[in-house]
């Protein structure tokens, strides 16, 4: 080969794979996707925790010894939605209490209220359990936060499809963004159907996965549209189809490396809480880590596969116009 | 850019490992018996409630005053608003309608010794009601409590915003004063105030709830809508006065109820789950790169040792210039994913490495090259991500921020301007772990690969995963 090779010759060393004819499989994909959530939902239901929803606090003081699982299992009978129970010691008496907090509809009943007392005063019988507190309280951040939650990604959306739509004016940036925000929305989706399937509580860990995929997801499908980009340079003569294809082709192997030290992480942090006992992380690590197989698949398919399809029609009815 | 040497390497190396090292260890100042840290290591780092625990104190209001439903509302908005002016950007914050009463459980582990719970359970509960009144005549109740005679002329719902500044004083000396911007009614009120009192003997004096801040006497109408507060003031007192001010008053006074600690949400030792695992991970990460990559993949693991050792100074401080703020999980988060991004460049970066060797260059160019082509994408990449990070802290931070301040008056005009210190904390250490990825991922590694290049035992392209030559 010969060493004058100019900056701009085409790199061609990966086997060129037609993404671009997956519309099939990306649509039984994603109407899966979108089914498994909303039948999910309806049937499993949304558990939102207390600090959206709102709830009750329990506090009781008591002597002794008391493990906080067996605590939580006493009562877990009488309580149908995720309880938490954590310890905790008065600063100013010295002493040793368990919060108990759940979400609540219409606030505690007296009787339920007895029945709790009455049940973990049956378990822990040397412990001289007491209640101290009872508190119903509104969310801590209710529905306003969700919302304002909602307003910042959108507007954070408007402002990555705006910047792709100038970075990638060669290839047709408008569509391009919006194909990217298509993908991610498919992420979302996927991280949100793992959170209902495992009955996982809608919590703060859950709006940090979804922070994680918008950006995760986002950069993957830039790192391919930068192959296309660069491919319409490279090969001016080829179609749109085998520029897509090449891009796609070429990043697969990036995409996949990455993609396992991404999802790595999360199944080491998995693996690791599901020994240790920590259940309370699997809210923030399963979910993320389907996100994150989502993000690699959506990428390589959803984003360009989409937008090489909304070109094309675009170009046909360009074409019918003209006629 | 300018030629890249041998020595190269070994510089770059050499003061990303001091700075990791110093991330991590810190540096203590001792002098006498005091121990102060001069530099933030991993120890100085503030958990957040959900990995370490915290505290939990119950606000009742005092006597049997009862509130209404907007003013516990008001009341909770100002206490969060506090806990992030105070740099805790992890809380809890719940009312109860019914009994009127604010829960509010905040970060904190026996034995820290950086923080005082009680300080800041004290800051919390206080009224902070700011008043400008005629005259500085007070009575003094049954607890020795000074309580002002003085008419209000314009109080803390007056001023529009309070900023520390300092100012040059009649004797030639800079002084720490706080100023207060009024909004239109204060404007007046004040201008019509200083008009009545100017040249006489009688002082406006300034109270923070029964506390007399001065009592200055008024040399002229002031009509500007400005006003200055003076009284020896440090940085950190006018910066704490100017806060409470911008946090607004709380609508009724509160007593502290309960004051008690709190197990971790996520369960006691969840943190050492979460390191073990990110050990496991580094590991694993660092194995796999220098598999896949060999030398780059080497320089990689560098600058992502690099890259997070900045994440780590960002949030315990070692900035002199940034406080250091609560790390949650969803701080973490933002770590993490930036840390993803930051194995992605050097992924993009290698693979480009390998695919400009294989197709026939000189390892120089090949080297040059893949990091030009490269760049785009990681360029692109991390743009959109801090777009997403200052969206997410505009809309969340304090709301005198700086991106608050643009965003809450535009996109966000419908709603309070609420701060939420979660979400705020995964943006901020999503920007700086960009920024990072930056400084190690992109240009510190290029620095690297390029100078281990010109050494002739590095010369081999299987090094970089090409075939040989």
């Amino acid at each position: 080969m010969s060493k004058n090779k100019n900056i701009n010759t085409p790199v061609e060393t990966a086997k060129v794979r037609d993404f671009c004819s997956k519309t099939k499989m990306i649509a039984i994909i994603a109407a899966v996707l979108v089914t498994v959530t909303i039948i999910g939902t309806i049937i499993r239901g949304l558990n939102v925790a207390i600090e959206f929803k709102g709830g009750t606090l329990i506090t009781y003081q008591y002597t002794g010894d008391i493990d906080v699982n067996e605590a939580k299992n006493a009562i877990s009978s009488i309580v149908t939605v995720p309880i938490n129970v954590r310890s905790g010691e008065s600063l100013e008496s010295d002493a040793k209490e368990l919060i108990i907090s759940f979400t609540s509809e219409e606030g505690l009943t007296a009787d339920k209220q007895t029945e709790l007392t009455d049940a973990l005063q049956a378990k822990f019988k040397d412990n001289a359990i007491e209640l101290y507190d009872s508190n119903d309280v509104n969310p801590t951040t209710g529905s306003e936060f969700l919302l304002k939650c909602v307003v910042a990604v959108i507007f954070a959306a408007i402002l990555i499809i705006l910047y792709i739509a100038v970075r990638f004016r060669k290839i047709g940036g408008w569509t391009a963004g919006l194909c990217s925000v298509l993908a991610l929305l498919h992420d979302l989706c996927a991280a949100f159907a793992a959170n209902v399937l495992f009955g996982f509580e809608f919590n703060s860990n859950t709006v940090a996965v979804i922070l994680t995929i918008l950006g995760y997801s986002i950069n993957n499908t830039i790192v391919i549209y930068d192959r296309i980009r660069e491919n319409k340079t490279l090969m001016p003569k080829a179609s749109l189809k085998e520029i897509i294809n090449a891009g796609c082709s070429q990043s697969l192997t990036r995409s996949i490396r990455t993609s396992i030290t991404t999802v790595g992480t999360m199944v080491a942090l998995t693996i690791v809480v599901i020994i240790s006992g920590y259940t309370s992380l699997l809210t923030f690590s399963v979910p993320l880590m389907v996100g994150l197989i989502s993000g690699a698949y959506s990428s390589l398919f959803v984003a360009p596969v989409t937008w090489y399809a909304w070109e094309t029609k675009r170009a046909a009815k360009g074409k019918a116009k003209k006629n | 850019m300018k030629k890249i040497g041998k020595s190269t390497f070994f510089i770059v190396l050499a003061l990303i490992l001091l700075f990791s090292a110093s991330a991590v260890i810190g540096l203590d100042f001792q002098k006498g018996d005091n121990v102060s840290p001069l530099i933030n290591g991993v120890d100085d780092i503030r958990l957040g409630i959900d990995i370490q625990g915290g505290v939990d104190v119950t606000f009742a209001p005092s006597g049997d005053y009862d509130a209404t439903e907007a003013q516990l509302d008001a009341a909770t908005e100002i206490i969060k608003t506090r806990l992030v002016s105070l740099g805790i950007n992890d809380s809890e914050v719940y009312s109860d309608e019914k009994s009127d009463r604010i829960i509010v459980r905040f970060p904190w582990q026996a034995g820290e010794s950086n923080f005082d719970p009680e300080a800041a359970v004290k800051e919390l509960g206080e009224t902070a009601e700011l008043t400008f009144r005629k005259g500085s005549e007070y009575d003094t109740d049954a607890d020795g409590k000074a309580i002002p005679k003085g008419d209000i002329v314009i109080g803390g719902k007056d001023v529009k915003e309070a900023e520390p500044l300092t100012q040059l004083n009649d004797d030639g000396e800079y002084e720490y004063v706080v100023k207060l911007t009024l909004n239109d009614s204060g404007k007046e009120a004040f201008a019509s105030a200083t008009a009545a009192l100017a040249g006489s003997s009688t002082p406006i004096s300034i109270w923070m709830d029964e506390t007399m801040i001065s009592a200055p006497s008024v040399n002229e109408a002031i009509t500007g809508g400005e006003a200055y507060i003076t009284g020896d003031f440090t940085y950190d007192s006018a910066k704490s006065l100017a806060s409470k001010i911008n946090s607004g008053a709380l609508p009724f006074k509160m007593e502290t109820s309960s004051f008690k600690t709190i197990s971790p949400t996520m369960g006691e030792g969840s943190l050492d789950a979460v390191l073990l695992a990110a050990l496991i991970a580094f590991i694993c990460i660092a194995i796999y790169m220098i598999v896949l990559y060999r030398l780059p993949g080497v320089v990689a693991v560098i600058a992502l040792t690099g890259q997070i050792a900045g994440s780590v100074a960002v949030v315990s401080g070692w900035f002199g210039f940034m406080n250091s703020s609560t790390l949650t999980i969803p701080g973490i988060a933002g770590i993490i994913l930036a840390a993803g991004m930051g194995v992605d460049a050097n992924v993009i970066t290698g693979e480009r490495i390998k695919e400009e060797l294989r197709s026939g260059k000189s390892l120089d160019s090949a080297i040059k090259i893949a990091y030009k082509k490269a760049f785009s994408a990681i360029l692109d990449g991390n743009v959109t991500n801090i777009i997403v990070a200052i969206v997410l802290m505009g809309a969340f931070g304090v709301p005198t921020s700086f991106f608050s301040k643009i965003l809450n008056s535009t996109i966000f005009f419908a709603f309070g301007a609420t701060a939420e210190g979660v979400v705020y904390s995964f943006g901020f250490t999503l920007l700086a772990g960009v920024i990072f990825n930056f400084i190690m991922g992109v240009f510190a590694a290029r620095l690297m690969v390029t100078s281990l290049s010109k050494f002739k035992c590095f010369k081999n392209r299987k090094l970089y995963g090409g075939d040989a030559a």
